[in-house]
């Protein structure tokens, strides 16, 4: 990792950070992605105008600027399983990378604290298993 | 004014996510990689970003209100449950195999990439799965 690179990614996540503690500060909402997006696709009642809002905002940078080269899955089959795996993890679990890792950390909750620790184990796991072959 | 602050948000949030490096999965799996040529970034995304909103979390907490007048909405439960466990331990494994999670799945829909569509398809049916069955137990 280059010094450009840690300093990109360190800008990013004080970018990420500031998206959160807008929503926090002037709409009183947490921002935990998957929790947003559930909501939005049952159509809770009264609250559609803002969710739809911050999702298609987390969309129209790379509308504007381009996603560059991003290594996506190599075939549907993944997508499909991963998506699948991903949406319901998030709703059993409540919260992603953004609710429980993000946020959950930012607000000291143990419970944010526990699920972040279980999903990065769990991928690293995978990612050992789906790359490597690896055995235990 | 709810909607536009929802979007500066959204914005912020997006733009971030894209300029950390985190939309492309190979960031993010080179992150989970322990064994290969480990790209510590996503440590540095989760930190910075936490180091921002942490301070934001303790103003609402105070307040009760945001400074909109809006009643803020703060995940009241504290118990570490099985139903927490058991997501995440799934959560993880999707995420690892695809190296996407929510977030950059959202931003990655503007790449116009079919796999892209397909996995947040899959995404808004897990939830939507789960959701109807936690709400209808047994």
């Amino acid at each position: 990792m280059t010094l450009a690179v840690a300093l990109r990614a360190l800008e990013g996540g004080l970018l990420i950070g500031a998206g959160a503690a807008t929503l926090l500060l002037l709409n009183g909402r947490v921002a935990g992605v998957s929790g947003i997006l559930a909501n939005a696709l049952e159509a809770q009642p009264g609250e559609q105008g803002w969710r739809l809002a911050f999702l298609c905002g987390l969309a129209l940078p790379a509308l504007v600027f381009g996603v560059g080269h991003p290594q996506l899955p190599a075939n549907w089959v993944m997508a499909l399983l991963a998506g699948l795996l991903v949406g319901c993890g998030t709703r059993l679990g409540s919260g992603c990378t953004s609710g429980h890792g993000v946020c959950g950390l930012a607000n000291l909750s143990r419970r944010s604290l526990a699920a972040t620790a279980v999903f990065m184990v769990t991928a690293i796991i995978t990612v050992l298993l789906v790359r490597h072959g690896w055995r235990p | 004014m709810r909607f536009l602050t929802a979007l500066v948000a959204g914005v912020l949030f997006g733009g971030g996510l894209l300029l950390s490096g985190m939309t492309d999965p190979a960031n993010v799996l080179g992150f989970l990689d322990v064994s290969g040529e480990w790209r510590p970034q996503l440590a540095l995304v989760m930190a910075g970003a936490a180091l921002v909103a942490a301070p934001a979390f303790r103003i609402v907490r105070r307040r009760h209100r945001s400074l909109l007048g809006e009643p803020v909405t703060l995940p009241d439960r504290t118990r570490i449950d099985a139903h927490l466990l058991t997501g995440a331990a799934i959560f993880g494994v999707g995420w690892g195999i695809a190296g996407i999670c929510p977030g950059p799945g959202i931003v990655l829909l503007a790449s116009g990439e079919s796999v892209a569509w397909i996995f947040m398809a899959a995404t808004a049916i897990g939830l939507l799965i789960t959701g109807r069955l936690r709400s209808n137990p047994g």
